[in-house]
Order: C-alpha cells, then structure tokens, then sequence
C-alpha cells in the first residue's frame, strides 16, 4: 500500500493522469474506504491520494447564485453552519441521518457521491436541491474537448503549462448503473454546487434498522420549488440514488393520488428494488409509496 | 509517478499533536490511528470494538472533533491534533459513575470522550439531544439510561423525565 501526497490541486490532477495505468484511489474522509481495513489487506492494497490536506477542497462559500461545498465539506461542517440550516435544512436533515457524529465529523459529502451506494443519503438530499458536481483532471494541451462527456460546461485556461480542466454536470445525471458514474477514473470532485433557490416543501425520510448508525432500507428526500416543480429521489431502491420521474410527473399533473396505492403503477416505472441483507424488494416497494403518500397528503394539492 | 511495483512498501512519517505533545512515527501506509495508538505508542486505552465505525469504543479527537480512530489512516495525522481517553482527567468522571454509566468498561472509554466532548461544547444541546449526541457509542450493558443521566449530570442540564424513555433509541 502506498500513499501519494499532494500539495495542490493540479498537482492531485497530475498524480491522477496515470495514463493506462490504474489511477490512484482519492481519499477524504475514509469512512467507506477502512472499513475492515486491517482485515482484508490484500483488497485494500493499492495506491491511494491523500486529499485531506488540499486547501484548495476545503470550504462553504456562498455566491449570489450558488451554495458552493468544497469536496473536503464533511456532514459535521454543514450541521454546525447555522446558514445552511437556515436556507438549506434539508441537507441537515440528511446528515444528521448519517451513521453518528464520529462518521459526520469525518464523512464528506463529495465522497458519498463517489461511493456511488445506491443507499447513500447525502446523495438523495443533493439530487432534490438540484445540486451539481464539479469535476476536475489535468488539462492537456490540444486535447480535445469534444471527447468528454460534458453536459455542462467546461473550461481550460489554454496555456501550455499544466492546467485545471473542468466539467459541471448535474447530480442527478451523475450515474449510469450500478457504482457508475459520468467521471474518468482520473477526475475528482472539487466542489458541489446548489442552487439558491426558495424551497415551498422539503421533506427527508429514512427507515433504517435504528435511526442512528444504520444503512438506509428506503428513503426518499422530496422538494418542491415555486418555479420549477417537484423533485422526488429516493433511495436503496434502485441501483443508483434515482429521481422518480413518474411521480414527479402525476404531481405536476395534479393526478389525484387518494391511498399510497394511487402510487404503485409510478413507483414501478421509477424504482427497482431487489432483496438483500437489509430488507425485501417487496417492503422497499410498499414503505416508499406510503412513506411519500404520509408526507405529501396535505401538501401537494392533489394528494388527499 | 507511479512507484516501481517490486520496491517494498516505503514508510511514511507523521509527526502529529498526541495529547499535548508532539509526536513523530514512522508507519506503514496501512496503519489506522487506532494501531499506531495502540500497538505503536502504548496508548491501550482506546479499544477496539467493530473496526468499522460502529461501535464508537475507539472514539478519539482529531482536531477537537469526535472521530472513530479505526477509520482514520494514521497517515492522515501528519500535522493534526490527536487526544485520546488518557488525556481525560478522571475527577470529572464522578457524575458519570455516580450514575451507573459503566458496567464491562468495554464502550466507556468510547462514551467517555463523547460525554467529555458534549461538555466542552455545551451549544450543540441546543440542536441535538444527548441521545443523538450519543448514538455512535453503542454499550450492550447499561440500557443507556445510566449514561444518558451521567452526561446530564456532567452537564448540568436537566435530566430526561422517565417518560420519555420509550425504549425508542437513536
């Protein structure tokens, strides 16, 4: 096992441009990479990017437009910021639903997304305030930008000295499958951005084995925004985090939805659970439409 | 940039801030903070409960915030400040025990730094219950109840009314 150690930024980006090589593992906050570390060894014997110690990932700022959280923004340093609980609760909500205070004071944001769990919690929270992600790698003189994938924006400072070439996409177009995301092995989240934008309704529910320490068995995080409508993401329910369109669409419809069962043929089109050590595809299928049924009645106006 | 993959694993030295005293090891990448504790600086009393940040009986400070030790890589630590249970003086334990917030021993020296940290920080009770504070420190003896009335005692603040243990932990 061996630690690189970078000093900045670009030189994290040059560390991770391995070529064909396998890219460094990056490291935050470590609280899904040491699980069990010292007992399988030989699965965790690779090379690792120590990025705790990048000021340039560290911090909360705010824009006119954006909430903007550095990659190093750890679940602690959003509960303790009395800002964000004002304009955001939602994300407060989540963190305080992620494992106890020894695993918010340490677990990032940033790597919640690229752990890429399907029943991550952070992630549905993020999705639901329409959150971007910001990726960097090492620009390359006279690549071209064409090749990525970006839906976004990108930009890169052309100059032929090693550079920061950057991409926005949005969260909720981040993942493909099953721990895969719109990212190259060699790119790394350098901030995650949210838009600053009135929330009429934000909801967050977890059912876990207990509410603290636990691993989500369905949640579901949903906003609603004056001008741009409804967002419903739920999670461990899906093989990635996953926005339910279809539910999304019967709400702006205004289709009346009279027992959590109004949900189910929606629900089919948006999820699919599977049983495993947690619970049952068939529980996750029935507690997520009455966990959305509870919360919306009596607030979105067809839901009665 | 990639190292040669026949060369032995280098070590890496980390000089950190170890309950007031500077501190320089050498350590494989490997180590986590609670090994080099343990194994490496004889400071045996953060224990070893799930190894995956559970269980909370390895509850140190880095930084002045609660962290598992068994999932921080000691590499992390290089420059950082790290407290342990033996930095804690047992005089303020006194509430605590009056309170039966002990039995094995196994999670009290766990329990102990985040009763100890609360504390020192009494304006998070103003957003997070005791039990919220102490839902990363699981004991398997108590019940809990001992543990949350010694915090409460700790820190003078009231205790919680009998009703309102509903056995509904966090």
């Amino acid at each position: 096992m061996r630690v690189l150690s970078p000093t900045s930024l670009l030189q994290a980006c040059a560390m991770m441009a391995t070529g064909n090589a396998a890219a460094p593992t990056p490291i935050a906050g470590g609280t899904d990479l040491l699980v069990h570390w010292p007992g399988n060894l030989p699965a965790h014997d690779r090379t690792y990017l120590d990025l705790s110690p990048l000021a340039e990932l560290r911090g909360i700022r705010w824009t006119d437009t954006h909430l903007e959280l550095g990659a190093l923004s750890t679940y602690w340093d959003t509960i303790r910021d009395p800002e964000i609980a004002r304009y955001f609760p939602l994300l407060i909500s989540a963190a305080r639903t992620v494992g106890a205070i020894q695993i918010q004071s340490r677990g990032t944001w940033a790597g919640n997304i690229v752990n890429a769990s399907p029943a991550a919690d952070g992630v549905p929270a993020l999705m639901a305030l329409d959150a971007t992600v910001v990726i960097v790698s090492q620009h390359t003189p006279g690549m071209s930008e064409s090749s990525s994938e970006s839906r976004g924006y990108a930009s890169a400072t052309q100059s032929s000295t090693p550079s920061l070439h950057r991409q926005e996409l949005p969260l909720s177009d981040f993942y493909l499958n099953y721990k895969q995301m719109r990212k190259r092995p060699d790119q790394l989240i350098e901030k995650i951005r949210i838009p600053r934008r009135a929330t009429r309704l934000h909801i967050f529910e977890k059912v876990g084995a207990r509410r603290a320490q636990a691993i989500t068995k369905v949640g579901v995080a949903i906003t609603h925004f004056e001008e741009s409508g409804w967002r419903i993401v739920a999670n461990s329910v899906a093989p990635t985090v996953r926005r339910c369109r279809a539910v999304e669409s019967m709400l702006e419809n205004k289709q009346p939805i009279t027992s959590p069962r109004d949900l189910t043929a929606a629900l089919s089109q948006d999820i699919s659970p599977i049983d495993d050590i947690r619970s049952t595809a068939h529980y996750r299928q029935r507690v997520l439409a009455r966990i959305l049924y509870f919360a919306l009645r009596g607030q979105a106006p067809s839901v009665s | 940039m990639s190292p040669d993959p026949n060369s032995p694993d280098p070590q890496i030295d980390v000089a950190l801030t170890l309950n007031g005293r500077k501190v320089a090891v050498s350590i494989d990448a490997s180590e986590r903070l609670l090994d080099t504790l343990r194994y490496r600086l004889g400071l045996t009393g953060s224990k070893e409960g799930c190894g995956e940040g559970e269980c909370g009986a390895c509850t140190v400070y880095m930084d002045g915030l609660p962290v598992c030790a068994c999932l921080v890589p000691t590499f992390q630590c290089n420059g950082r400040d790290v407290k342990t249970i033996e930095s804690i003086d047992p005089a303020i334990l006194g509430p605590m025990l009056e309170c039966g917030a002990t039995q094995c021993g196994a999670c009290t020296p766990g329990v102990v730094m985040t009763a100890c940290w609360v504390k020192g920080h009494p304006e998070v009770l103003k957003t997070h219950t005791m039990r919220e504070l102490m839902a990363g420190n699981l004991c398997r003896c108590t019940g809990y109840d001992g543990i949350i009335d010694g915090m409460h005692r700790m820190c003078g603040t009231p205790p919680e009314q009998p009703s309102t243990n509903t056995g509904n932990a966090p």
